[in-house]
């Protein structure tokens, strides 16, 4: 469980979110929406203890976050960046930096975390590509593999930054069915989205943010019923249900 | 056999390590004067130290085989620590300021104390940290985009020179050779020069290997390595100093040879790919056995007379360098 009391921060002086009290949930799918510039990465970052906030406390289960030995913070929250270089590796080389936070002084690889890299690897349906270089791979492939060295990170907490974003909507998709089986090993998932209706049908809880604060958190149904999203990015929203009759969409218009 | 598999590069390692050594001898045995290998061995047996061919091997040819090891070596690793730590291709000693800022500090230390010849090493480490710390910040204030790394690092070694030339134009006597100095090159390299430098770039050689994997690590970019328990801030700090420390320590023998620190990192990337903890030590040696052929070539060419080794390496390693440039994008290898 990792919690968020009084975090005001920002870059260079600049308070970007300010005064955030939330909660994230164990073994659910948090997302972070918002218009742009509003603070959700920050939030992410912060929580991730990437960047140091101004002010306020997180605490992760009894321990305040800072006062965890970086090391061993890496053993229990993974990030992925939206943002990343594409290091001119092998999917398999890539995978494994994710056990870096276990390595010892020699930096060699043993037999358990050889052996989670490879589950890894298999969980994602990387195994054909495992000697392939990153660049060889298509995005949505390139993503799975990142998502594959947080797997080998083995954290129980995982930051995700627009995890989809740049995707057809095919590995879109995938990537989110992936995050909802990341959720079934019982992992916790933090994810900045920018898709609403992506965030609304595959998320626990929503956290819609506005100008630096948070404007509500709580289920998909209770967050499109108290119609915020409307007013923050003055769209008019609705729920669908699809022929199916069981699956709820939701889409945007304009006011 | 499977590149990047590990028999690959132990091939490519071993293979490397021959060339050296074949590198090594003929180093010794040829220049202006050739010394056959078994008069070589018979000389330093007897070890007159009044023989002709005794002082040529152990007072030019040794220091001299040395000095060409060491500088090709420190020169490629500075390189291709900086290339992987400021995730940029273009990045070298040379163009990013450093061995501007090396040669300031040697070319500041010979004109104003002139009996120190001891404290050249240290000034031009000390020279070379300057300069790699300015470009780093001013690069950091401008975004740290790597074309912000590169355009700071022109003007730092722009400016930087133009401090070297004016210590230069009013003492001109400054540097034994001027030209020299500015080219680089291992003429009149004595062992005394070359020891305290020796160790220099040998100690940061070996923490840079100790340290290869963290630098794959800190490749992802600074948040997936932070989030994967890295100290950034601190280990960019270090791999800083240890490029001052190489490419320092070579600039105070060498001179302002600047070639090398730029493609040998690129060759050895093609050789053997990304994984720093193989090419380092690939860059280490492909850097020694080009120098030494350069300088071989520097020395045989217009013998008697000896150019630069500078310029040889500029000639050989400029059209290379732009045949790999074109190579590389037919293969996409830079973006």
């Amino acid at each position: 469980m990792i919690k968020l009391k009084n975090i005001t921060a920002g870059y260079n002086k600049v308070e970007v979110i300010k005064n955030i009290n939330i909660e994230f949930e164990e073994g659910s799918i948090t997302s972070i929406i918002g218009k742009n510039g509003c603070g959700k990465t920050t939030l992410l970052k912060t929580s991730a203890n990437l960047l140091k906030p101004f002010k306020g406390e997180i605490r992760l289960g009894d321990k305040d976050i800072f006062s965890i030995p970086k090391r061993e913070l890496a053993k229990k929250l993974s990030f992925l960046p939206q943002l990343r270089a594409v290091p001119n590796i092998t999917v398999y080389n890539l995978v494994m930096h994710g056990r870096y936070p276990y390595l010892g002084f020699s930096r060699t690889p043993q037999k358990k975390d050889k052996e989670l890299v490879q589950k890894a690897i298999e969980d994602m349906g990387l195994n054909q590509y495992i000697n392939k270089n990153i660049y060889e791979l298509s995005g949505g492939q390139r993503q799975k593999v990142y998502i594959a060295m947080l797997l080998a990170q083995d954290t129980d907490i995982i930051f995700l930054d627009e995890p989809t974003t740049y995707l057809d909507i095919n590995q879109q998709l995938e990537i989110l069915e992936i995050i909802k089986r990341l959720k079934e090993m019982a992992k916790t998932i933090i994810m900045v989205v920018h898709d609403l209706n992506n965030a609304l049908s595959y998320s626990d809880k929503i956290c819609l943010m506005d100008r630096g604060e948070i404007v509500i958190c709580d289920t998909p149904q209770n967050v499109f019923e108290s119609r915020e999203i409307d007013r923050v990015f003055k769209v008019i929203s609705s729920q669908v249900t699809l022929d199916d009759k069981t699956t709820k969409q939701y889409v945007f218009n304009l006011k | 056999m499977n590149k990047n598999s590990k028999s690959y590069n132990v091939a490519v390692i071993a293979f490397l390590l021959v060339l050296l050594i074949i590198g090594v001898f003929m180093s010794i045995s040829i220049g202006s004067s050739k010394i056959a290998l078994s008069e070589i061995i018979r000389a330093m047996q007897q070890g007159d130290t009044s023989s002709k061919v005794y002082r040529i091997i152990s007072f030019v040819r040794i220091p001299r085989t040395l000095a060409a090891v060491l500088a090709g070596c420190a020169l490629s690793v500075s390189g291709a620590i900086l290339q992987s730590v400021l995730n940029n291709s273009l990045a070298s000693p040379s163009i990013i300021g450093v061995n501007s800022g090396a040669g300031l500090f040697s070319v500041l230390i010979a004109a104003f104390f002139p009996a120190s010849i001891y404290y050249t090493t240290i000034a031009a480490f000390i020279g070379a940290f300057v300069a790699v710390l300015l470009v780093y910040f001013i690069a950091k204030a401008t975004g740290a985009s790597r074309m912000a790394i590169v355009l700071s690092g022109v003007a730092v070694s722009s400016f930087i020179g133009a401090m070297t030339d004016t210590v230069l134009t009013l003492k001109p006597d400054a540097v034994m050779e001027r030209t020299a100095f500015l080219i680089g090159g291992f003429s009149g390299v004595t062992m005394n020069r070359l020891s305290f430098a020796a160790v220099f770039i040998v100690i940061a050689f070996f923490i840079a290997l100790i340290l290869s994997y963290d630098m794959n690590i800190l490749a992802l970019g600074d948040e997936s390595a932070k989030s994967l328990g890295l100290n950034v801030t601190k280990l960019r700090f270090i791999f800083l100093i240890l490029v001052a420390m190489l490419a320092g320590s070579a600039i105070s023998f060498a001179g302002l040879l600047g070639f090398v620190g730029l493609i040998i990192p690129h060759v050895s990337r093609i050789l053997v790919g990304y994984d720093n903890r193989i090419l380092i030590p690939v860059s280490a040696l492909l850097g020694s056995i080009f120098t030494l052929l350069c300088d071989l070539l520097a020395r045989v060419v217009f013998a008697p007379f000896e150019i630069p080794v500078g310029i040889i390496m500029s000639f050989l390693g400029g059209p290379f360098f732009i045949y790999l440039l074109i190579k590389g994008r037919r293969g996409q290898l830079y973006d």
